[in-house]
């Protein structure tokens, strides 16, 4: 089933002029953001000196960092007015990157997200729970619009109280979830617990963190449903960007909407269809926040066959990272965040580690940090108040619930070089 | 009065909760020839602190701090308790009856009786009221 049938089949040659086309308009809507003017001023880029979509590879990349140094509203391209709606996403160090919509933008999103669910067979006849936190994450209101478009019947039912999450599915008949991997393998343990099957179910939508084709096959049995996998980030809108068809061999990323590079993380240069590489994208149709060559981190691959869909070129699953990013139960997390947690924290050291284990399927980080030698006073109240104000400082900042390990100081290693202070103890999902 | 002979100087050692913590510091006490009158630990979530008093407190902080532990000093007073059913009573009646806050407390039977050794918020207050109410306050000379 298609949702957009003329955009999602377009033949290679005509998508190629649309994509061109857009990116010339999205060069023009840059224009409005100081860091983009500079940033083609200093490479000396015109409008005029794009006139293919191979001319994209002269213009520099925008990172990650480079979104941080605008916080809040410097990669804004219209008036506050204009935005409607702000959602943020953890930077990598102290501030998050923030990122902002347009009415227009959200249409366009909600499209995006319309698009996917109808390419799996998704309709206005189904049921949909959509089990991701509502706050600032994108995942949450992203989909319930995109559904809400398809006319889904919706139910905000957001994270936790799982019990509850499952009577909903059974009293109200949901036939189409979306969370994160993990937290499905919870729920059907828990409804395992409760005696109860979820026989309504038909279709399970899983992203936010990377899962295998075991827990797919484990996912489907335990929950009757069929699994697809969704990717999407906050900086190209949220979810949305590439999803899997019904065929289930990769994810089709919507090239009308993002142009596609895959590079060389250490070079810059672009690599071949069926070479691995990190995901850039250019996002062709956002107007709020317009970006030029954003690196993903994502690490992935063109595919090199069509489908039998009909739709345009997938990309591989998305596996890891070409960053040193963790996702802990959805939630991206920089080491760097943790650094600049403690450092504002005199009671604490700034050396640390990180172990992150999955307990019950669900990601657990501990924090070791050492107490520094002078502000021990001899009671265990205060290490205690300390240890619960890291709790609190590292909870605020990373939107994530930690275990924090008080240690002696000088007990935690020291590194020459490149530091590893993270330990991913997770067997994959 | 001078309530600063009865303050006795206990040492507090930050631990992590794990094997050999407590032997590594019993260890460093013996070889510096430091002989531990009381002691008691305390645990929290991953963590404790080991609680002593020690014959000599200044030589404990240095070479436990010199082997890298985290040390610190802490103020606790030493009530005498009749080593005997309904000792224990006693004393803590009598610092009931008084209004003295006991933050924590430890207590050891020794050669020369029963000793309660407490921390309390208000050291020197503590100190004036516990002579006041009748109980025995142990010096600091006889531990250090």
């Amino acid at each position: 089933m298609f949702w957009d049938k003329k955009i999602e089949t377009m033949k290679p040659a005509e998508l190629r002029e649309l994509q061109l086309k857009r990116l010339k308009k999205t060069l023009d809507q840059v224009q409005h953001v100081e860091f983009y003017r500079d940033l083609l001023a200093k490479a000396k880029i015109k409008k005029t000196s794009i006139t293919s979509l191979e001319d994209i590879q002269k213009i520099p990349f925008t990172k990650k960092q480079d979104l941080r140094n605008g916080y809040p509203f410097g990669f804004f391209a219209v008036p506050l007015k204009k935005i409607v709606r702000i959602h943020t996403t953890s930077g990598t160090t102290g501030k998050p990157t923030v990122v902002g919509y347009t009415r227009n933008d959200l249409d366009v999103w909600s499209d995006l997200i319309a698009r996917n669910m109808t390419m799996v067979g998704i309709t206005e006849n189904d049921v949909f729970q959509n089990m991701v936190n509502y706050g600032m994450f994108t995942g949450g209101l992203g989909f319930h619009y995109g559904a809400e478009k398809i006319g889904m019947t919706v139910i905000p039912s957001a994270t936790g109280n799982t019990k509850r999450q499952i009577e909903m599915i059974n009293d109200f008949g949901v036939t189409t979830i979306h969370c994160t991997p993990s937290y499905a393998m919870h729920l059907s343990e828990v409804a395992e617990e409760m005696g109860t099957t979820l026989d309504s179910l038909k279709t399970g939508l899983f992203g936010a963190e990377p899962w295998s084709e075991s827990t797919r096959k484990t996912l489907e049995k335990r929950l009757g449903v069929t699994a697809y996998d969704s990717y999407g980030m906050s900086e190209l809108f949220g979810p949305g960007v590439a999803f899997e068809c019904p065929e289930r061999d990769g994810l089709h990323i919507w090239h009308d909407s993002y142009l596609v590079e895959i590079i060389d993380p250490k070079t810059g240069e672009q690599v071949s269809d069926g070479e691995r590489g990190e995901l850039v994208i250019t996002p062709l149709v956002k107007e709020a926040m317009p970006l030029l060559r954003y690196r993903t981190g994502d690490v992935t691959m063109l595919l090199e066959d069509g489908c039998l869909c009909r739709r345009g070129k997938k990309i591989a699953r998305l596996t890891g990272r070409s960053d040193d990013m963790l996702v802990i139960r959805g939630i991206n997390v920089f080491p760097s965040q943790i650094e600049h947690v403690l450092l504002k924290i005199p009671e604490v050291g700034n050396q640390f580690m990180v172990y992150i284990d999955r307990i019950n399927h669900l990601d657990e980080m501990t924090v070791e940090v050492e107490i520094n030698r002078d502000s021990f006073s001899g009671e265990l109240a205060d290490l205690a108040r300390l240890q619960k104000k890291v709790v609190k400082e590292l909870r605020d900042a990373l939107e994530l619930r930690t275990t924090v390990k008080l240690v002696e100081p000088g007990s935690l290693p020291r590194f020459e070089g490149k530091a590893k202070r993270v330990i991913d103890r997770r067997e994959a999902i | 009065m001078d309530t600063q002979k009865y303050v006795i100087k206990q040492i507090s050692i930050f631990s992590e909760n794990r094997p050999g913590r407590l032997a590594a510091i019993a260890h460093a006490l013996g070889e510096e020839k430091v002989n531990i009158l009381a002691f008691s630990i305390a645990e929290a979530n991953g963590f404790g602190v080991v609680r002593a008093l020690v014959d000599h407190p200044q030589k404990a902080h240095d070479k436990l701090q010199s082997l890298g532990f985290n040390i610190a000093f802490t103020d606790v007073i030493a009530v005498k308790m009749q080593d005997k059913p309904g000792g224990l009573f006693e004393v803590a009646k009598i610092l009931g009856d008084a209004g003295i806050n006991i933050e924590y407390s430890y207590a050891y039977s020794g050669k020369d009786g029963a000793v309660l050794i407490l921390r309390v918020d208000q050291v020197e207050d503590a100190i004036m009221k516990i002579k006041k109410s009748g109980a025995t306050l142990l010096e600091r000379s006889v531990f250090h």
